[in-house]
């Protein structure tokens, strides 16, 4: 990547920084930047219903996951509005229950494949010399392993490990993008005034680089973190579908899994797969959303309506 | 040129290493998962155990001499007989399947960027229009749909419905391969489902990479300098602005385009198409581990060899990048 991103909207529009801004001022503009945006708008709300869903779902749910007493194979009519599956299961239901699988292993797994792309990424952009060179290296090999192949080789070898190999092999692969966008804005903000000042004054390093640049990149992790959690949702939804995942969990992979698995389309059933499918579409849609307001955040050229066309002459 | 050379051998080296060290990392043996699947009919004999392992090809001496015997495997491309398809070698059943792979993943990804690229240079110019919005949006809808949901749909609709395309395998079981004309469309009619899929799903990367990077050199300094030199709009946005627009968009490439050996598993699983993919994934069902460990590792190396690639065009066509 050539370097798109000169500064976040803090130390952009405040040219003098001399503290690094409270952590919550940073994250507040940032909602506010992202509400402004459209997009994002509708990516938020979007995303506030599956998180919702996720919570309270098995409350709203009209039957258990595994409540297998109902006829098998059954269209959609009153009692089952989205069909029953092969194995005598409520559609809808399974379809609740499910969101929290989803949600929680693309939290989870953005979250932590994050928090490694923070580590390292300022690790590397902080230091100099060999040091730097060694995690170069290892972040441009994870970074050209690619990266399905890899996770289902991975969760092949540890066969039956359930959600917990999934997060685990999602975050491997996952944080070397990450990873090499912060290390990036690491090595702009490293010569800043406020970071030269911090040293002079015998801050350590690990200090500077945790609490003088880290919350500059509010914007940026923000971003890492929406698209990693994206990856993981699809990531996931791909490995169960293969049923290299825990085929006894309820969760939108496995659904489409056990629908191909009884050749639901041959027999017309295509709600069983479309319904999980367009689920699975819809969350990694809202968090792109959002991604394409955070996206503006720190790129002002990006933004969309009045701010836009100020920060662009 | 030469660090870059270095580099690309010691990143080979290394992937080539964590090939080696990954299923020694891993809990259990191909024998114990051998005598598992046995042991589902009933007990199972220490003879028979042992007829396993010597039948598997049990590691033998200290970690350095398995190390060198695997260099020298692959070196030669020897990985031995398919655990499944015994007694097929790993060897022949890659080249078997890798043609199919590359001439319809291959194809699809290079038409996918060419298309994605021109048309997000488009709706960066036409910033604000529908001409802008019309792409972008559809393409980041697109892009989030899984993978094989979007195969399964298009096979439901296409395929069981319409009756448009062949819903299964490489060709018709009644055609024989071979270059003729009969083959080579029936072949691309088996091809059509699966290279539709990976455009839909590939395309809204490229055009929003593209138009993001677009609109980033639209309003550097020399091409406001462009536009007051009065040179015509064509020029400016083609020449100037996308010319520089496209580096990051070509990393990208050099990415998936190594990517399309593995990336291919969902969709020629969906479809039954028989290349790579499908060979990875009936290797990890059947616990293949010779075959398993031979695909990651040419599907890691064509990465590789893929990126090392992109990286010396992008030399040639970003000077900066030269010191």
């Amino acid at each position: 990547m050539a370097t798109p991103h000169t500064g976040t909207t803090p130390s952009t529009s405040e040219p003098d920084v001399q503290h690094a801004p409270s952590a919550w001022r940073s994250v507040g503009r940032v909602l506010a930047t992202l509400w402004d945006n459209r997009k994002a708008r509708v990516g938020l709300v979007l995303l506030a219903f599956f998180l919702l869903l996720a919570l309270v779902g098995p409350l709203l749910a009209p039957y258990g996951a595994k409540d297998n007493t109902f006829p098998r194979s059954q269209d959609a009519g009153t009692a089952h509005w989205l069909g029953t599956t092969a194995a005598g299961e409520d559609v809808l239901s399974q379809l609740v229950h499910g969101a929290r699988t989803s949600v929680l292993v693309g939290f989870t797994a953005g979250l932590l494949a994050t928090a490694v792309a923070v580590l390292i990424g300022l690790s590397w952009g902080y230091t100099r010399g060999w040091v730097a060179e060694v995690i170069g290296f290892v972040v441009n090999l994870f970074l050209v392993v690619p990266a399905l192949p890899f996770m289902i080789v991975i969760a092949a070898y540890l066969q039956n490990g359930g959600v917990a190999v999934i997060v685990a092999v999602i975050v491997i692969t996952g944080w070397a993008w990450g990873a090499r966008v912060l290390r990036s804005q690491t090595q702009s903000l490293r010569s800043r005034d406020f970071v030269e000042a911090a040293r002079f004054s015998g801050d350590s390093a690990p200090r500077i680089v945790f609490r003088e640049i880290l919350p500059n990149m509010t914007s940026l992790i923000a971003g890492s973190f929406f698209g990693a959690a994206t990856a993981a949702i699809l990531a996931e939804a791909g490995l169960e579908f293969l049923g290299l995942g825990d085929t006894s969990v309820v969760s939108w992979g496995t659904m489409i899994y056990w629908a191909q698995n009884s050749s639901a389309l041959l027999t017309g059933q295509w709600a069983l797969l479309f319904a999980p499918g367009l689920c699975i579409a819809l969350l990694a849609l809202s968090l792109t959303l959002v991604n394409f307001g955070v996206d503006a955040v720190s790129n002002p050229r990006l933004r969309e309506g009045s701010r836009a066309r100020k920060a662009d002459r | 040129m030469l660090g870059r050379l270095g580099l690309f051998v010691l990143t080979l080296w290394a992937a080539v290493t964590v090939n080696f060290v990954l299923p020694r990392l891993m809990p259990g043996t191909p024998a114990d998962a051998a005598v598992a699947k046995l042991a589902q009919n009933g007990p199972v004999s220490e003879a028979t155990r042992a007829a396993i392992e010597a039948q598997l090809g049990v590691p033998d001496g200290n970690l350095l001499a398995q190390y060198g015997s695997y260099l020298r495997q692959v070196a030669t491309l020897d990985f031995g007989v398919s655990y499944t398809f015994y007694p097929q070698t790993v060897s022949s059943m890659v080249s078997q399947a890798l043609p199919y792979t590359l001439l319809l993943v291959g194809l699809v990804t290079v038409l996918a960027f060419v298309l994605g690229t021109l048309v997000g240079v488009l709706s960066a110019w036409k910033r604000g229009t529908w001409l802008d919005a019309l792409p972008t949006l559809s393409g980041s809808f697109l892009s989030t749909f899984p993978y094989f949901w979007t195969a399964l749909l298009l096979l439901f609709f296409l395929g069981f419905v319409l009756h448009w395309f062949p819903t299964t395998g490489a060709y018709s079981a009644t055609t024989t391969p071979g270059f003729t004309l009969a083959f080579l469309g029936d072949a691309l009619a088996h091809a059509a489902l699966p290279a539709i899929t990976i455009l839909l799903t590939s395309l809204g990367g490229w055009i929003l990479g593209m138009r993001n990077a677009m609109i980033n050199t639209l309003g550097d300094d020399y091409v406001t300098f462009a536009e007051a030199n009065g040179l015509r709009g064509r020029t400016v946005a083609l020449r100037y602005a996308a010319r520089n627009a496209i580096l990051p968009n070509l990393t990208g490439f050099g990415l998936s385009l190594g990517g399309v050996v593995g990336g291919s598993v969902l969709v020629e699983q969906v479809f039954g198409y028989p290349g790579i993919g499908y060979l990875l994934f009936n290797a990890v069902i059947g616990q293949d581990y010779p075959l398993m460990q031979a695909l990651f590792l040419m599907i890691t190396v064509s990465v590789l060899v893929a990126n090392f690639l992109v990286d010396v065009l992008y030399g040639l066509l970003d000077p900066r990048t030269r010191r």
